[in-house]
């Protein structure tokens, strides 16, 4: 919803008074783009030379190879998060105590931990119990521990925004508990949080970019060793790069959840929304 | 667990410097993220354009990145402070729009009528805002605010990579030191994070029942 309702359609006083500011606003903001790109000038941060960087062949597949290895983690992860997510959900909602207790506290710990301790513990605790992990399977499980937590949650939501109607009147023909969560419940609710579990699944893709800090070649970390390799200037435009390839993966994911909220509102009643806070974690 | 109690002192600056960054970051990114939610709220197109420009870059950035550019690109143009202010720097710029969204979904949750009243007896656009429509924002605002207080918290993780020595970088540098404690060790550094994120959300649950308007 936007707030029409915070101020009238504006009058010819009102009008010149937004054109006032407008004036001002770019006045204030050009000023602050134009003072940091002076400095940046400065520097010669917009060398020609400096920016063909990106077009070096050897530059390009470093950062493609990558590329291909943060998308790679970052599927597996989301196949894998998405399973035991499900899982989770069920298991929460289940009578049984013995299946819900531990489900629930599942949900809790991994929520309230931060990704990059999980990380670690994973890194660096299974090879002390005997258990081999590579780099790339630290960063998965690590990454799964967190976002089953979170996705469960989503799931969880989308199965408890359904109207009791649904659940009554399955009971009501026959069916069992897992009948109706299989049949009847699961089928609306995947549609009501699916817009919810893709904006999740751009954090999980953001999230894969800390794989850097245990030396995953992922993107970030294969552009850091690029800048290494190639001096300290080169970070500007390489830094850059990098974010324009995340922001374009990330907003096309993210329309596609806008995309799907609408048609699922129109078709399916109101949405599940995912709080700001797993969004910003 | 004589490896963690042989190290409490370094566990307890660990969890200060963690608190420290929270509080910091935490208070300047509200503050932007205040008077971003009032751009994109605001009349003025230009401003609006601004803040939604700045939101949407920020929110599909990793903070890894904007990290990256704190503390390797603002030192290429001489801008050269300590680890822990780039720190501070890089969490507040991050989480600046995600309290901006917190701030305007909670401006968006007071009812219309509200600002037309405000407005039907005279009040200006920036009366209006500070006068009705804040102090009733704010109310619902609180939760979610407290929630990406929490997620705050936890990211501020991600400075241990970047030079800062706050909990998770205590626990990576005391599992390292001693490799036959590291579940014990990493352990305590988790139920130090516990103890803040636990709580808070908790209160944040707590509060949200008492303020949630009834629909």
């Amino acid at each position: 919803m936007s707030v029409p309702a915070l101020y009238d359609a504006a009058g010819p006083r009102g009008r010149r008074r937004i054109a006032a500011g407008s004036a001002v606003g770019v006045a204030v903001i050009g000023a602050l783009l134009a003072l940091a790109a002076a400095r940046l000038a400065g520097k010669g941060a917009f060398d020609a030379e400096l920016w063909r960087v990106l077009t070096r062949g050897d530059v390009q597949r470093l950062l493609g190879r990558g590329l291909l290895a943060t998308l790679q983690a970052a599927g597996i992860a989301m196949a894998l998060s998405i399973g035991l997510g499900a899982l989770l959900a069920v298991g929460r909602l289940s009578r049984r105590d013995w299946v819900a207790r531990p489900a629930g506290a599942w949900v809790q710990l991994f929520r309230g931990l931060p990704l990059l301790l999980l990380i670690f513990f994973v890194f660096l605790g299974l090879p002390r119990l005997g258990l081999d992990v590579p780099t790339r399977r630290a960063l998965i499980i690590g990454l799964t521990l967190y976002n089953s937590a979170v996705i469960g949650e989503i799931f969880r939501a989308g199965i408890l925004s359904l109207p009791r109607g649904q659940t009554e009147a399955a009971f009501a023909i026959g069916l069992g508990r897992g009948q109706t969560l299989r049949l009847i419940l699961l089928p609306q609710a995947v549609r009501r949080m699916l817009p919810a579990l893709v904006s999740q699944l751009v954090t999980l893709l953001k999230d894969t970019s800390l794989g850097f800090v245990i030396g995953y070649t992922e993107l970030l970390r294969n552009g850091r060793s690029g800048v290494e390799f190639l001096g300290g200037r080169y970070s500007i435009p390489i830094y850059t790069g990098i974010a324009v390839a995340y922001i374009a993966v990330n907003a096309s994911l993210s329309a596609t959840a806008r995309l799907l909220d609408r048609s699922t509102r129109r078709r399916y009643g109101r949405a599940v929304q995912r709080t700001l806070a797993d969004e910003a974690a | 667990m004589d490896a963690v109690t042989a190290n409490l002192d370094q566990y307890w600056r660990g969890f200060l410097t963690t608190l420290e960054l929270t509080a910091l970051s935490s208070a300047l990114a509200l503050a932007a993220g205040t008077v971003l939610a009032a751009m994109r709220v605001s009349p003025v197109p230009p401003l609006r354009a601004a803040g939604t420009a700045y939101v949407e870059i920020v929110r599909n950035t990793p903070l890894t990145v904007v990290f990256f550019f704190v503390v390797f690109v603002l030192p290429q143009v001489d801008i050269r402070l300590g680890f822990f202010v780039f720190a501070v720097i890089a969490v507040s710029a991050y989480h600046a729009a995600f309290f901006c969204e917190a701030v305007r979904s909670g401006i968006n949750a007071v009812a219309a009528g509200q600002a037309e009243a405000a407005r039907s007896i005279g009040l200006t656009f920036a009366q209006s805002l500070r006068l009705v429509i804040l102090p009733q924002a704010f109310r619902t605002v609180i939760p979610p605010l407290i929630s990406v207080v929490i997620a705050l918290a936890k990211n501020t993780s991600i400075a241990a990579a970047f030079g800062t020595v706050e909990l998770t970088a205590v626990g990576i540098r005391l599992a390292n030191a001693n490799g036959d404690a590291v579940l014990p060790l990493l352990g305590g550094i988790a139920l130090c994070y516990l103890v803040i994120t636990l709580p808070a959300g908790w209160l944040a649950g707590a509060l949200e029942r008492r303020v949630a308007f009834v629909s």
